[in-house]
C-alpha cells in the first residue's frame, strides 16, 4: 500500500502515530517520520490514522 | 435487504456510513444533511481558514476541508440540503421538510449541535456564531478593516476564535461571566495561566460580567455588561455553547432527550432497538470513567462512536447479540492558540484534585503538563507544548485502566 502525507497540511498533532505506530512515529523533534510503503496488513490501522488526523492530511493509495 | 437512514450528514454521519460497510452491512444507506455542503471538517474554521489571508471562496474552502469518500461509501446516498422534521420509531419512517416519507430498517441520529444564541436585545448586524462554511465566510467578510470584537463566552472555540482574530490584526475583548477561559476543563489555575498569556498576547479578558444588551441601531456598536460598563465593538462573536439538534426525535415518549440522546455502552438508543445515535449528541456511559452517561464534545468522539454503533446497527439488523467489549474510547482534544497548543486526553472537568506535574505555569510556551485525578484516580491530562511524541505515553495512561467494573 503507497501512504502520502501532504506535509503542507501536517502540524504534527502525531495521533497517526498513537493508530499506526509501525507506520507513524514522531521523532524526538517533535517531527513526523513515517513509511511511504508499509504492508498490506497494516492497512486498518491506516485507515484509523487518516481518520484521526486532525488535518486531514493522510492519502491511501493503492 | 435492511436499509438504513443516518440522519445528519457531518463527520459522526459520514463515519457511521463507513463503519455500517466495515461492519458488514450491505443494503442502502441513505445520508441526509441538513447543510447543503458535503462532510467537511469544522475545527479549522475557527483557526487556519478563518486566518486564511487567500481569502478562499466556499467552494476553495471546501475543497480543502472536505473529507475524502472512502471506495466503500461510493453507493451511499447523500441527500444534502434535506432536512428531516421528525421520525416514527415503530412505523419505521422519517419525514422530511418537503413532506416525502421515508422507510427505514436502522435508524442512525447523527444530527449534532448547533450553537447557542445569546437572548438579549439589540441590532443582529455584526453578531456572528462559528460553526459552519457559511458562518466562517460571512464572519470573514466582515472583517475587511481592523475591527473592535468582542468574543462573548472564553470556551475553546472563542478562545480560538479571538486568538486567530488577534493575529489578523484586530482589537480583542473575550467577556465571560464564569472565570478565567476554558476553566471548567482546565481548571482554575492553568486557566488564569493561560488568561495571563493571552492577556500578555494583547487581548483583554472581562471576566465575571455578564452581558445585558447589544447598542446600536441597525449594527452593533457596542456590549453592554451587568456592570454599567460598556464595551466598543463593531463586531460581536457569540461561543456561549450548544443546543443539541433532537427536537426531529422530540415527543417519542421511550426516548431521553434531555441532554442529547440517551444511550447504553454500545450507542443503542434507550428505548428502542434498532436505532443509534453518535457524535456530539450521543449521551453514554464511559467505563474508563464510571457508569454515568455523558455528551462528550471532542473532535475523535464521532469517529470512536461510528465505529460502536455501525457494529451495534448491525449486529441488531442480522438478528445477533452484538458481543462486544465494553466501549471505553479515551476522550481527546487539541486547541491551537497564538503560540500554545493544547492537547487533552480523559476528562479533564470530571477532576476533584488538579496538578501541575511538568513546567512552570508562569512560562506555558516552555511545556507544562497538568494531570487531573478523581478520588485519587487519573481522569485527565492536558499537555501545552509538549513534543508530540509525548502523547502516546500520555493516552496509553488511559488505555491500561480501562475498563473497570
Amino acid at each position: 500500500m503507497k501512504v502520502t502525507v501532504d506535509m503542507t497540511l501536517c502540524e504534527d498533532h502525531g495521533q497517526c502515530a498513537i493508530a499506526a505506530p509501525n507506520v507513524f512515529r514522531i521523532n524526538d523533534d517533535g517531527k513526523l517520520e513515517y513509511d511511504a510503503n508499509p504492508e498490506e496488513r497494516e492497512l486498518t490501522n491506516v485507515e484509523e490514522a487518516a481518520d484521526v488526523c486532525p488535518v486531514q492530511a493522510i492519502l491511501i493509495g493503492d | 435487504m435492511t436499509a438504513v437512514a443516518v440522519v445528519g450528514g457531518s463527520l459522526a454521519g459520514l463515519r457511521t456510513a463507513e463503519q455500517l460497510r466495515a461492519s458488514g452491512h450491505t443494503g442502502p444507506i441513505t445520508v441526509y444533511g441538513e447543510e447543503l455542503h458535503p462532510p467537511y471538517n469544522r475545527p479549522p474554521l475557527s483557526k487556519e481558514v478563518l486566518a486564511d489571508a487567500q481569502r478562499a471562496t466556499s467552494a476553495e474552502m471546501l475543497d480543502r476541508l472536505a473529507f475524502r469518500r472512502r471506495s466503500s461509501t461510493a453507493d451511499v446516498d447523500f441527500r444534502l440540503g434535506t432536512r428531516v422534521e421528525s421520525a416514527d420509531l415503530s412505523a419505521r419512517t422519517i419525514t422530511l421538510a418537503s413532506g416525502a416519507v421515508e422507510t427505514w430498517d436502522g435508524l442512525v441520529a447523527a444530527t449534532g449541535l448547533r450553537p447557542r444564541r445569546l437572548r438579549v436585545e439589540g441590532p443582529t448586524q455584526g453578531r456572528h456564531i462559528l460553526r459552519t462554511i457559511d458562518h466562517c465566510l460571512t464572519l470573514r467578510a466582515d472583517l475587511d478593516r481592523p475591527r473592535d470584537v468582542v468574543v462573548v463566552g472564553a470556551g475553546f472555540i472563542g478562545c480560538e476564535t479571538a486568538c486567530t482574530l488577534l493575529k489578523l490584526g484586530h482589537r480583542v475583548t473575550v467577556v465571560e461571566p464564569t472565570g478565567a477561559p476554558m476553566n471548567r476543563v482546565l481548571g482554575p489555575a492553568l486557566a488564569e495561566a493561560v488568561q495571563a498569556h493571552h492577556e500578555d498576547a494583547g487581548i483583554r479578558f472581562v471576566i465575571g460580567p455578564g452581558v445585558t444588551r447589544f447598542t446600536g441601531d441597525q449594527r452593533v456598536t457596542g456590549v453592554q455588561l451587568d456592570t454599567g460598563e460598556r464595551l466598543l465593538a463593531d463586531i460581536v462573536v457569540e461561543s456561549v455553547g450548544s443546543v443539541c439538534n433532537t427536537e426531529w426525535l422530540g415527543g417519542i415518549a421511550a426516548l431521553d432527550l434531555s441532554d442529547g440522546i440517551l444511550t447504553d455502552n454500545d450507542l443503542r438508543v434507550t428505548g428502542t432497538d434498532d436505532v443509534v445515535a453518535v457524535g456530539d449528541i450521543a449521551r453514554f456511559p464511559n467505563p474508563l470513567f464510571d457508569d454515568v452517561p455523558r455528551r462528550v464534545e471532542h473532535w475523535n468522539i464521532p469517529t470512536e462512536t461510528a465505529k460502536r454503533a455501525a457494529a451495534t446497527l448491525v449486529a441488531g439488523l442480522q438478528g445477533r447479540p452484538p458481543a462486544l467489549p465494553p466501549f471505553a474510547p479515551v476522550p481527546a482534544f487539541w486547541s491551537d492558540q497564538l503560540d500554545l497548543r493544547f492537547q487533552s486526553f480523559g476528562s479533564p472537568g470530571l477532576a476533584d484534585t488538579v496538578e501541575t506535574v511538568e513546567g512552570d505555569l508562569g512560562d506555558l510556551t516552555g511545556g507544562v503538563l497538568t494531570r487531573y485525578t478523581r478520588d485519587g484516580r487519573l481522569v485527565g491530562s492536558v499537555a501545552v507544548n509538549l513534543s508530540a511524541a509525548r502523547q502516546r505515553e500520555l493516552r496509553d495512561e488511559f488505555v491500561v485502566m480501562a475498563p473497570v467494573g
